[in-house]
């Protein structure tokens, strides 16, 4: 064969991703030398960047945590009682039918707007952050869940119904494993959101007494202060927090599915 | 009328059944069904064949006429009745062995009792090596195999089969024919089986119903004298092959009525 063997492309592979990241960097040196000396406070240079990450760095961890905490109850309730709702909604047309306007609402409500209304009923800081997150997380979590519940394959249903299954027994033996590549997309969809959702709740919602403050405060207080590299090591460790965020998802996921999911089917075969 | 000793397992008397304002699906369908009957129904598209399972397995009410499954209404009989569905309709979660356990589970059975149970309908259909496989890791064929282990987990009385083999090739198709039978020889069920096919019809039935469509009637019954255990050479025999004849020329008049 004249292809290169599967060895070189192993490491062809790992190496290709690393030589782009170098070149990016390269090419935001580029840019900086580029641009007009005046201009240049807009753009900080990787270096400060970096530099940022050690001046601030109890500063940046620190709001990582209170961000990242809030994050992860506002998901966790969203997901526990997105599927209480959804093993609700399950249960009839008519439920849903009675239900889904509401859950509409609730979704196409600006968070910009609820965020105040929630500072004046429940205070600024975690209390209020979490509410934002589980607000994003909610709908996805909810909509997919449900939909995963009633679409149980007709065949099992009656196989169930053949054997004098209970109620109970066909819910929790049958609809809800069936559901979980739905629940599994929602939470993806959530994982993804719930970051994001608590850096926004934060940046409108957040407390800034001292060390209660998270990366949407942060951010907040670096661009008062124009420090460009702070900043930019902000974004860099509120994308760190989602990557967190989507990889726990994503192995829950493969615990769950790999073994019987054709999503993982390459993993055996 | 002959004298009978022992009722019929299962009797239908003038079943009528149509969806809800729908078309009439089976007009006045009677049979009865003697203890070990292999009873095939087969014709058209539409007949109602399946249709006839879905009753006599409680899954769906009748809309005139009476069902007796073993002395009850077919709705308190299922604990006796097993149905093998078009699909092998697997768990895709569970493992062999548990997907084979499903059924006693539902009704209470012990793990213990399970285990020992799925382990003898595995052998059973010669997949006591696969235990620990997953529905997907299975060819069409073994699935199939699984769905036919789980429904006799339940030591049935009668066995409702619905086309099952019809998605498979025809060389594992015969050896599952011949699997089918080899453990009827050992357990002894009433079967009912729905197919399209003539050939697996005359080889698997003591007695084959064909039936008509729009609406679904019993248009002719015939009776497969040859003798069990049936074999490779059972194919290859002119009395089978004559009867194969016979039917096919059957469905081919059923099919005209229907034009």
């Amino acid at each position: 064969m004249s292809a290169p063997g599967p060895g070189v492309l192993r490491v062809l592979g790992r190496l290709l991703p690393l030589a782009t990241g170098l070149g990016m960097i390269l090419a935001w040196y580029g840019i900086l030398f580029a641009m007009s000396p005046e201009q240049r406070f807009l753009l900080p240079a990787p270096h400060q960047v970096a530099r940022a990450f050690v001046d601030e760095g109890p500063a940046l961890w620190g709001a990582a945590l209170n961000t990242g905490g809030g994050a992860l109850l506002g998901f966790g309730a969203a997901v526990a009682l997105s599927f209480l709702l959804a093993l609700v909604l399950s249960l009839s047309p008519l439920v849903r039918a009675s239900f889904y306007p509401y859950l509409m609402i609730l979704q196409m409500t600006p968070i910009i707007v609820v965020a105040p209304i929630l500072v004046l009923w429940v205070g600024p800081g975690l209390k209020s952050v979490t509410i934002i997150t589980f607000l994003i997380c909610f709908f996805p979590m909810v909509v997919n869940t449900t939909q995963g519940l009633i679409s149980t394959d007709r065949n099992l249903v009656d196989l169930f119904r053949m054997y004098k299954a209970k109620k109970w027994q066909e819910v929790f033996l049958l609809r809800v494993p069936a559901a979980l590549p739905y629940f599994f997309t929602g939470l993806r969809i959530a994982g993804t959101l719930a970051p994001i959702g608590a850096i926004v709740g934060d940046f409108y919602a957040g407390n800034s007494a001292g060390g209660q403050g998270g990366l949407g405060f942060l951010a907040i207080i670096y661009s008062s202060r124009f420090q460009m590299g702070a900043l930019f090591a902000t974004a860099a460790v509120s994308c760190l927090l989602g990557f967190i965020f989507v990889a726990g998802v994503i192995a829950l996921s493969w615990l769950a599915l790999h073994k019987w999911h054709d999503s993982f089917s390459h993993t055996e075969n | 009328m002959r004298p009978e000793a022992a009722p019929p397992i299962v009797e239908l008397r003038d079943v009528d059944k149509r969806f809800g304002d729908g078309p009439l699906i089976l007009d006045k369908v009677g049979f009865a069904a003697e203890r070990g009957d292999f009873i095939t129904l087969i014709g058209p598209s539409g007949c109602g064949k399946s249709t006839i399972l879905r009753l006599i397995s409680g899954l769906i009410p009748v809309s005139a006429g009476r069902i007796v499954v073993d002395g009850m209404d077919p709705s308190s009989a299922t604990e006796r009745l097993a149905f093998v569905f078009q699909e092998p309709t697997l768990l895709p979660w569970l493992n062999v062995s548990l997907n084979v356990g499903v059924p006693l589970r539902l009704h209470g059975t012990g793990a213990a009792t399970r285990s020992e149970i799925v382990g003898k309908s595995l052998a059973l259909v010669r997949l006591a090596d696969r235990m620990d496989y997953y529905p997907r890791q299975l060819s069409g064929g073994q699935k199939m195999r699984v769905s036919i282990a789980r429904a006799l987990s339940i030591s049935p009385r009668i066995l409702l089969l619905d086309e099952p083999f019809g998605a498979l090739d025809e060389i594992t198709r015969n050896h599952l024919n011949e699997e089918l039978l080899a453990i009827r020889q050992q357990l002894a069920w009433t079967a009912f089986f729905v197919t399209h096919s003539v050939a697996e019809a005359v080889f698997l039935s003591n007695r084959i119903l064909v039936m008509s469509a729009n609406p679904g009637r019993l248009h002719a019954e015939l009776r497969v004298d040859l003798p069990y255990p049936r074999t490779e050479e059972t194919r290859e025999s002119p009395a089978y092959q004559k009867l194969v004849g016979e039917v096919s020329r059957i469905l081919r008049s059923v099919e005209h009525l229907k034009a």
